[in-house]
């Protein structure tokens, strides 16, 4: 008897990724795919990809899609989600999309409590345009926007999304990880499994950041991109969970 | 039926619920708060009627984009900077073939402007206004009921040819109070092919304007412009006003077609044979129908309430064939049919 201990999810097509070697998007999608897997959810899930590297996402995951302008992913999935209460909506945005262009309609999406998931993909740069400065660039980073580093002065700071959107009530359920080992990897798996469950269960908001290797934009090796995360970027992103306020949030529509 | 006496911003938004729409989105900015206001008390109350504050105009054209493919009738307004900041999502709107009302109630412009009744966004709702090759069917309404019979008219258009459609009025038109009556509205007629709903059992679907292909890219173009091409074949409308005997013929829309016809009146007073031309369908522009009537009138004069921009439109159409006049009054300046009287007597009397 042979038994299958890793395969191909239902939810991705067969599609080959045209991400860059060691690009964690692709790491990302098959978790998010494994999961509407095991939730049982790919007839009923809508996809909302950004601009940006994963723009074209829709060729992978096999759910059905609708791409957002730049920033627009949680607006469109609001509209979405309202329409269709019963249906899981989520937005996968990178950090230009969510923390720049589109701070307003991610932060107001999750202060009204949408009952969205949004999966925020942190590699500290602009990847499909090149590797620009992103709003969660490091202090002293180099981008092609910022070639003598990240100035605070100059530049600003990089912008923290999960400590500050666990500070909004609609929020209820906020983590950060990475993608830099196996341990990893299923840490991230089960957040976006708890993620789902939130919206499953009707509770709001929920957000998952993942600190994700761009190695061909960092120009280094896979390896070392991984390395990086570990040993610098996530002192500046610490991991963990910063909001979960599902047990309560649940508690108090089972008693309304 | 029944008639009732109301503003033009709130009959918009009943004609709006009535015609099936059960999505709005909107940011306040005036002259058309009535209108968002008027969604948040009536639509919340409409069975399955949705109404979101939005954090912005270009959240609400996302939020609206999103109610559109998830297959619910959607609308969302503002007026001159807001419509600005909509461009980029109905350009995508354009792309994707989104269906969707979008209202401008116009105010004095460029920039922040004021708040008085204008038409400096002409050339932005006719042109497409955001970027790229597209362009959306533009209603220029000029009485209370047009509003209500354009509002509803402006769904299933956008329904039939899945593009977004704007109704251009302005700050008076959404100030002012009239009698109207609602029509019927027709039971809405849309394929379900075009709406998520997640895939079922079945293939999935995606939607997108993203074709990074060139050649496939200038096909979906080109699908666009058969389709706009369809469109002005098929949805032109306008009204023709006193021209049967008219030696000059104003050409006007929206508000200032209401102050012509009262020009008109005063003119012909005085035995001046002066008749209107007004365009409804600003986009389609009745450009056959105009051109048509230079066959024995040799004589139009442009009333805008703006530097000019229709008249751009007028010229085109006339190719030469007969003399173009303009007086306009913009930034928000609204004159009085009487004032229009009198530039219109100065040219019907130095007319060959």
């Amino acid at each position: 008897m042979t038994k299958t201990i890793f395969k191909r999810p239902k939810s991705l097509k067969e599609n080959i990724f045209h991400y860059c070697p060691g690009c964690g998007h692709s790491i990302a999608h098959r978790l998010i795919a494994e999961i509407i897997d095991e939730m049982e959810i790919r007839g009923v899930t809508i996809g909302v990809p950004p601009a940006g590297c994963a723009v074209l996402a829709y060729n992978y995951f096999d759910v059905d899609m609708i791409e957002a302008p730049h920033g627009r992913g949680p607006a469109m999935a609001s509209g979405i989600k309202r329409v269709l209460l019963d249906r899981f909506v989520f937005s996968y945005q990178g950090d230009g999309d969510l923390a720049a262009i589109g701070i307003a309609e991610s932060f107001h999406a999750a202060n009204r409590g949408e009952n969205i998931t949004v999966i925020f993909i942190n590699n500290a740069v602009y990847g499909m345009t090149g590797g620009q400065m992103a709003p969660t660039t490091m202090l002293e980073q180099k981008t092609t926007t910022t070639p003598a580093g990240r100035h605070k002065s100059l530049d600003g700071y990089p912008v923290k999304v999960c400590e500050l959107f666990s500070q909004l009530k609609g929020v209820v359920y906020a983590q950060r990880c990475t993608l830099t080992s196996p341990a990893q990897v299923n840490k991230t798996k089960k957040a976006i499994k708890k993620a789902f469950q939130c919206q499953k269960d009707g509770l709001g908001f929920s957000l998952v950041e993942i600190l994700s290797p761009c190695p061909t934009n960092w120009k280094m090796s896979p390896v070392d991109a991984c390395n990086w995360i570990d040993e610098i970027m996530s002192k500046e992103f610490p991991l963990g969970v910063f909001k979960d306020d599902s047990t309560t949030t649940k508690k108090d529509r089972e008693a309304v | 039926m029944n008639k009732f006496l109301m503003s033009g911003n709130s009959i918009i938004g009943e004609a709006a619920i009535r015609a099936g729409c059960r999505f709005y989105a909107g940011y306040p900015i005036t002259p058309q708060n009535e209108l968002t206001e008027y969604m948040a008390e009536h639509m919340r109350n409409a069975e399955g009627g949705i109404f979101i504050q939005s954090e912005s105009e270009i959240a609400a054209i996302n939020m609206i984009a999103g109610a559109s493919v998830a297959g619910a009738r959607v609308m969302t307004s503002s007026s001159g900077p807001g419509i600005s900041l909509k461009q980029e999502g109905i350009s995508s709107m354009a792309a994707c073939e989104l269906p969707g009302v979008i209202v401008n109630i116009m105010r004095g412009g460029p920039g922040l402007g004021n708040i008085r009744p204008s038409q400096g966004d002409y050339f932005q709702a006719t042109r497409g206004g955001g970027h790229g090759d597209y362009r959306t069917i533009v209603f220029g309404p000029a009485t209370c009921q047009e509003l209500a019979d354009l509002t509803m008219d402006a769904f299933d258009l956008a329904d039939k040819y899945r593009t977004p459609v704007m109704i251009l009025a302005d700050g008076m038109m959404g100030q002012m109070m009239e009698p109207v009556v609602f029509k019927k509205p027709k039971p809405r007629q849309y394929s379900n092919d075009f709406i998520l709903r997640g895939a079922g059992e079945g293939k999935s679907k995606f939607i997108h304007g993203l074709i990074l292909d060139a050649i496939d890219m200038e096909e979906h173009n080109w699908k666009l412009a058969r389709k706009y091409g369809v469109i002005t074949e098929n949805e032109t409308r306008h009204e023709e006003h006193k021209i049967d005997d008219a030696d000059l013929t104003i050409v006007a829309y929206g508000t200032a077609a209401r102050i012509a016809k009262g020009a008109i009146k005063r003119l012909r007073e005085h035995n001046r044979k002066v008749g209107l031309f007004r365009p409804i369908t600003l986009w389609p522009f009745p450009e056959l129908q105009l051109r048509a009537l230079s066959q024995k009138i040799k004589n139009f004069l442009v009333f805008e309430m703006s530097t000019g921009q229709m008249l751009e439109d007028v010229r085109l159409a006339l190719q030469g064939y007969a003399t173009v006049w303009f007086h306009g009054r913009p930034g928000g300046a609204v004159p009085t049919p009487a004032e229009l009287a009198n530039v219109v007597a100065r040219y019907y009397d130095k007319k060959d």
